[in-house]
């Protein structure tokens, strides 16, 4: 019984065995000379779990009496978090050995919040939702503030720290009014307890506490206010972190809570996705105009992003969750190849953030300018870009499901948040001459990320590497 | 649902009794202490001699760190305690689970030791 428990979560035990012996191994011997090293062979095994868990087709499977759950949605959701994981660290590694941040713990701490982020979209309890959002938070807490002598950076740690446990308050408020209300914290008794209809109003607070906790997690408005702090103070691949595998892990924990637990009450808790979600889409897009430094734009931009996921979330049926997951894989696609470039950005070794910097880019180097370009018309949904074939699947649940006034918000949000990326173009090509112009300074991995990313906004026109399908299984076994 | 609110009983009497009890010792001290302040009673005190300096002064980080490492391990005996209490009736699992606990707690044991935050120089 036990045997066949753990075989099924093996792939975390696997990881987490991986960053104890490693943790174990560097402090030992060289300590911080095993940095390098760390960050290839954790890169590797996020790699080579992404997968064998990708080509497992065992269907649904429970262990530990439904605290933990391995179906097709977990899965498509745990090889985006491990691929966008592994990248991001190889991404970072130049950047971090250059400026002496790249310490052994740090691979580690990704490792770990990854099995956290593995650990939350297999949730089947409150408990264990909680012990790998705790997971996962921790080890992002630290990793914020891993530049200890910048005030920004330990500001940034501090400052996500402190509504990490705002927010981890709430939801276990939340949890608790929920086991309160229904007697039990399985997924699968509250879906029994909370029919359409039937909902008590305790058990409502407790829904809408665990809404607002998970609303922190993903940044959606009004619980975003530390998403653009966080962004600029942490080291820029820490940025490139916050921005993908945790977001997907968010949503998918938002999505797997929304239907496995309160899935036969969907007009209780669509009514408050509709909120957030719209909220989310108009800040991002009208706060970040005024925004010069772009990892505070891209932090605006993300909050955006989620609006249109939870679009998909909101529709509350099966099309949406497929819209929202391959939305998910849209944007932290995007998301890595811009942060790729964002790394690259420096001026005489220091790294520069402003976007008056990047004035006239396409005359010195017109192959990653044109890059960006794709990756900005891409972000900001212009048509023959993936980006807007993401947008449009959650728009076309949204419509299916009736929620035509979402809709069009979000189609006016999408126009004016065009605005900031396509300024970011505008600045690039005809932009006037700045005195103090950027080099950019590219690893292999870093241009072959922005290329790769790049292209994929292309290539995923006509060949979508299975995702569309895997999505479609995703969704088809988390709403039934 | 009443049977599961029947089981939380005793904590709902223990709260109530714990409230009562505290506002009964402060209002104790409020109606039946003998109050004779001089302005020696009042000023602040500290260790027999006059306060010379503010309260809020930083403090090295090094005692947060020792607090933090204390703290880990107060957390591991609260969890020790309840599954010694139950030791007779625990199965395999039970016992297994404990001990890979404790493995991992000796795994950040080691590493901070290794580490050297556990040095006071």
């Amino acid at each position: 019984m036990i045997q066949a428990d753990l075989y099924i979560i093996l792939p975390e035990i696997v990881l987490a065995l991986y960053a104890m012996a490693a943790l174990l191994g560097a402090v030992y011997t060289t300590k911080d000379g095993m940095g390098p090293v760390l960050v290839w062979t954790t890169a590797a095994l996020m790699a080579v779990l992404a997968i064998w868990i990708a080509t497992q087709d065992s269907g649904t499977r429970v262990a530990f009496g439904g605290m933990f759950v391995d179906d097709a949605f977990a899965r498509f959701a745990k090889v985006a978090i491990l691929l966008s994981a592994g990248a991001v660290l190889l991404m970072s590694q130049d950047y971090m050995a250059r400026r002496g941040l790249l310490r052994f713990e740090y691979p580690l701490l990704v490792a770990l919040a990854a099995v956290g982020m593995m650990m939350m979209v297999s949730a089947g309890d409150l408990m264990s939702l909680y012990m790998g959002l705790e997971l996962q938070s921790l080890a992002l807490y630290v990793v914020a503030s891993l530049r200890r002598d910048s005030a920004k950076s330990t500001e940034a740690g501090l400052k996500y720290f402190v509504l990490g446990a705002l927010s981890s308050g709430l939801l276990l408020y939340g949890a608790s009014l929920v086991y309160g209300y229904t007697g039990t914290t399985l997924f699968s008794g509250i879906l029994v307890s909370a029919h359409h209809g039937e909902v008590s109003l305790g058990l409502l607070f407790g829904l809408i506490f665990l809404i607002s906790g998970l609303a922190f997690k993903v940044s959606a408005v009004p619980f975003h206010m530390w998403t653009p702090d966080v962004y600029e103070g942490s080291p820029t691949p820490i940025t490139a972190f916050f921005a993908t595998a945790p977001k997907v892990a968010a949503m998918g924990l938002f999505a797997r809570l929304m239907f496995d637990a309160f899935g036969n009450a969907v007009s209780d808790w669509q009514q408050v996705l509709v909120v957030l979600s719209v909220l989310s889409m108009f800040l991002g897009a009208v706060a970040a105009i005024g925004q010069r430094n772009i990892k505070r734009l891209m932090a605006f931009s993300s909050i955006a992003h989620m609006g249109y996921a939870l679009i998909g979330l909101a529709a509350g049926t099966q099309a949406g969750v497929q819209a929202m997951l391959i939305y998910l894989a849209i944007y932290v696609t995007m998301n890595v190849g811009t942060f790729a470039f964002i790394l690259m950005m420096e001026r005489d070794g220091q790294p520069v953030v402003d976007i008056d910097a990047l004035r006239q880019y396409s005359r010195r180097d017109p192959g990653k300018a044109l890059a960006v370009l794709i990756l900005m018309f891409s972000l900001a949904g212009v048509p023959p870009m993936l980006g807007f074939f993401a947008k449009l699947g959650v728009w076309q649940a949204g419509i299916d499901a009736g929620l035509m006034g979402l809709v069009v918000a979000s189609a006016i949000a999408s126009v004016i948040g065009a605005f900031y990326y396509l300024r970011i173009v505008f600045y690039m090509y005809f932009g006037a001459e700045n005195e103090e112009p950027i080099e950019t300074r590219s690893s292999p991995v870093l241009w072959a990320a922005l290329m790769g990313s790049a292209a994929m906004m292309l290539v995923g026109l006509f060949y979508q590497f299975g995702v569309e399908g895997a999505a479609a299984a995703a969704a088809a076994t988390l709403v039934n | 649902m009443e049977e599961l609110l029947r089981e939380y009983l005793p904590i709902l009497v223990f709260l109530v009794v714990a409230a009562g009890l505290g506002i009964v010792l402060i209002l104790a001290a409020v109606v039946l202490a003998v109050r004779n302040p001089d302005p020696e009673k009042v000023s602040a005190y500290e260790c027999g001699f006059n306060a010379f300096d503010d309260a809020r002064m930083k403090f090295d980080v090094r005692f947060y760190l020792v607090s933090i490492l204390f703290i880990i391990f107060d957390l591991e005996i609260a969890f020790l305690f309840p599954w010694a209490v139950g030791f007779k009736d625990m199965s395999d699992v039970g016992f297994w689970s404990m001990m890979v606990f404790l493995g991992v707690l000796t795994i950040g044991f080691a590493y901070e030791w290794k580490k050297g935050a556990l040095e006071w120089q």
